[in-house]
C-alpha cells in the first residue's frame, strides 16, 4: 500500500473498547483512525479498513448486536464489505457482523452461562489474509476475552462449508496449541473463536487481540493482527 | 389489531437460560418439571388494513428484527 491505512472505528451507544482499538491502530499505523458515530450515512473518503468495537451495544436489548446491526452506517459498511473494502467485528462488533448478515452464523448465550473474563490462547488457522499475514499458520497466540454470548453456532452446511473453504480464522486452544476440551471458554462449535466471509475481507472473531498490545498489560500478541493490517 | 409474537430458540439450539430456570425451578421444589425453554414475548398493536396485510407486517417485523431466524423461530398470534 503507497500510503498508510485509513481506518475507521463505528462507534455506537453502548460501545466500550473504541479506544483500545484506536490504541492499537494508531500504534500499528502511526495514524489515529476516524470515529464514526452510527447515525452517520457514509464512511470518510478512502477508508480502507472499518473497525466495529466490542462492548455492549444498545445494552445487548433483543439480542447481542441486533439493533447495532440496523443501525444507518451499516448501509454504509455492507457497501464498504461488497467493495472488497477490509471490516474487523471485535466480540460485539463479531455479533454485530452476524447480525448483519456480512458473516455466517449466530453468538449465543456461553453453554456454561457465566461471563468469561480471561486470558485466551488461539491457534491461528491460516495466516493468508489481510489480517493474519503477521502471524504463522498453526501459531498460538494469546490474548484476551471477555464475553457472556460468544457460543458460535452455525448449521451443518454452513459450518462445511466454513471448515472445507478455510474460513475458521482462529481456534480455542490451550497454551500448547491443544484445541478444544477444556481450552473452550463458552461451547463454539468446533472450537470456532473467529471466522472469514467467502472473499476473506470481513473478520469477526470474539477475543480482543487489541487489548495485547503491550507488555505492561500482560503480552503483545494482538499487534500482529494491526500490524498485518497496516502493512 | 393487536398481536402477541413468541420467539422461542429451534428445538436443537442449547439454551442454557432455560437450564437455569429448570434447575431453580426443581430447587424450589415445583413439581413435575420435566424441562424449561426460555423464550420472548412481543405484543404488538398493528396498524393493518386486514389480516392478511397484518400477517405480511408481522413476518416482515419477525425476519427483518424480531428473530434471528439462524437460531430462532416465531409464532404470531392475535389477541
Amino acid at each position: 500500500m503507497s500510503r498508510p491505512l485509513r481506518a475507521a472505528v463505528v462507534v455506537f451507544p453502548g460501545s466500550n473498547r473504541e479506544g483500545d482499538v484506536a490504541r492499537a491502530l494508531k500504534q500499528a499505523t502511526g495514524e489515529a483512525p476516524a470515529m464514526i458515530w452510527h447515525a452517520d450515512r457514509g464512511l470518510p473518503p478512502g477508508t480502507d479498513l472499518v473497525v466495529l468495537p466490542g462492548g455492549f451495544s444498545y445494552g445487548d436489548y433483543l439480542r447481542c448486536g441486533a439493533i447495532a446491526a440496523r443501525a444507518r452506517v451499516m448501509d454504509a459498511v455492507g457497501a464498504h464489505a461488497e467493495r472488497g473494502g477490509l471490516v474487523l467485528g471485535i466480540c460485539n462488533g463479531f455479533q454485530i457482523l452476524c447480525e448483519a448478515g456480512l458473516l455466517p452464523g449466530a453468538l449465543m448465550r456461553n453453554a456454561g452461562r457465566r461471563f468469561v473474563c480471561r486470558m485466551q490462547h488461539l491457534r491461528v488457522e491460516t495466516a493468508q489474509t489481510p489480517f493474519a499475514r503477521r502471524y504463522r499458520s498453526g501459531e498460538v497466540i494469546k490474548v484476551a476475552i471477555a464475553h457472556g454470548e460468544g457460543n458460535y453456532a452455525i448449521d451443518a452446511a454452513g459450518l462445511e462449508s466454513l471448515e472445507r473453504d478455510g474460513r475458521v480464522a482462529f481456534r480455542y486452544c490451550d497454551a500448547a496449541g491443544k484445541v478444544g476440551g477444556d481450552a473452550n471458554p463458552n461451547g463454539s462449535i468446533n472450537d470456532i473463536a473467529g471466522v472469514y466471509n467467502a472473499r476473506f475481507n470481513v473478520l469477526g472473531l470474539m477475543p480482543h487481540p487489541e487489548n495485547l498490545i503491550d507488555p505492561l498489560v500482560g503480552g503483545t500478541d494482538g499487534r500482529g493482527m494491526f500490524e498485518g493490517l497496516a502493512a | 389489531m393487536k398481536a402477541r409474537v413468541t420467539v422461542t430458540l429451534k428445538s436443537g439450539v442449547l439454551d442454557p437460560q432455560g437450564k437455569a430456570i429448570e434447575g431453580a425451578l426443581k430447587s424450589l421444589g415445583v413439581a413435575g418439571v420435566a424441562k424449561v425453554r426460555q423464550g420472548k414475548v412481543f405484543d404488538i398493536e398493528l396498524d393493518a388494513a386486514d389480516r392478511a396485510a397484518a400477517d405480511r407486517q408481522l413476518a416482515d417485523a419477525c425476519e427483518k428484527l424480531l428473530a434471528n431466524t439462524i437460531v430462532e423461530d416465531y409464532a404470531v398470534e392475535y389477541v
